[in-house]
């Protein structure tokens, strides 16, 4: 079985674990610059009040930040090479979503989100919308 | 400071975070199907890749796409800001059908109908998950208490 129209002969379980890596590590990425984010609080506001680079500073001083972009290099690294087998109309969409959908349950568990049903709504239309995509 | 309703330069900033991030995608996939084929024994070689004039592109838009999302990710909450870039599925779609000129079945394209319907569930419901106030948010009331002179 293989992935419709990919650019290399490329197997399901290989096309799927590419896809995995990439929403894997975008997740663990998404979850830990998020997290990073709300604790320097607004950046709008702190643009307002120290600058431009007061606002920078406040990023790149923050530990959590820099966990956070580690693992979305990786993602970008797994896109790469998914890219280089797979076509982009299917890689992006699959891997977006499915980011989508590992987001909402992390950001459930670990920063403690309101996920209510609306919300869990949208995740499930989306994976419908991935299983179509990729079919 | 809880945001429920956005202004519209933060919706602007989504935009962004919407639009720059397709466009990066398909730099990308324009420079990397360009290249020949890539394997783990070799990983020097994406190395490389980053250097070529349409992955160098791409780069260049996704940072924009990363400077919108962070700021986006300040006064928004994950599960809200994800949703916003998921629209840009549709303009994947459209780049690769027209630019790309890659076949998109329509199986795929009643996908891409169903995320943009799920994003339109989230972007109807609040921006941020409120929270009750914390030591940390009170902190700068408390310090502002103690420079008032004691009378």
């Amino acid at each position: 079985m293989t992935i419709s129209a990919p650019l290399t002969p490329v197997g399901f379980w290989a096309a799927t674990a590419m896809i995995a890596a990439i929403v894997l590590c975008s997740t663990a990425g998404e979850v830990l610059t998020a997290a990073a984010m709300k604790s320097i609080g607004d950046l709008d506001e702190i643009r307002a009040r120290s600058g431009m680079k007061g606002a920078i500073r406040a990023v790149v001083t923050c530990p959590l930040f820099f966990a956070g972009v580690s693992f979305l290099a990786l993602a970008f690294f797994s896109l790469l090479f998914a890219l280089n087998h797979l076509n982009l109309s299917l890689v992006a969409p699959a891997s977006a979503s499915l980011t989508l959908v590992t987001n909402a349950i992390a950001a459930k568990i670990f920063l403690k989100e309101n996920v209510d049903r609306r919300r869990w709504t949208s995740a499930v239309l989306v994976c419908i919308g991935v299983y179509l995509l990729a079919h | 400071m809880a945001h429920h309703k956005l202004l519209p330069r933060q919706y602007l900033i989504l935009g962004v975070v919407a639009v720059s991030a397709p466009l990066g995608d398909t730099c990308l996939s324009r420079g990397m199907t360009a290249l020949p084929a890539i394997t783990l024994a070799h990983p020097a070689t994406l190395i490389a890749a980053v250097f070529t004039p349409w992955i160098a592109v791409g780069i260049a838009l996704l940072i924009g796409f990363f400077a919108s999302y962070l700021t986006a990710l300040s006064w928004a909450d994950l599960t809200f800001v994800l949703p916003a870039t998921a629209f840009g599925n549709v303009i994947v779609a459209l780049l690769s059908r027209f630019w790309l000129h890659e076949a998109i079945s329509l199986e795929r394209w009643a996908g891409i109908v169903l995320i943009t319907v799920g994003v339109g569930f989230v972007a109807n419901g609040p921006s941020l998950t409120e929270r009750p106030a914390t030591a940390s948010s009170l902190a700068p009331q408390l310090e502002v208490a103690e420079e008032e002179p004691v009378r």
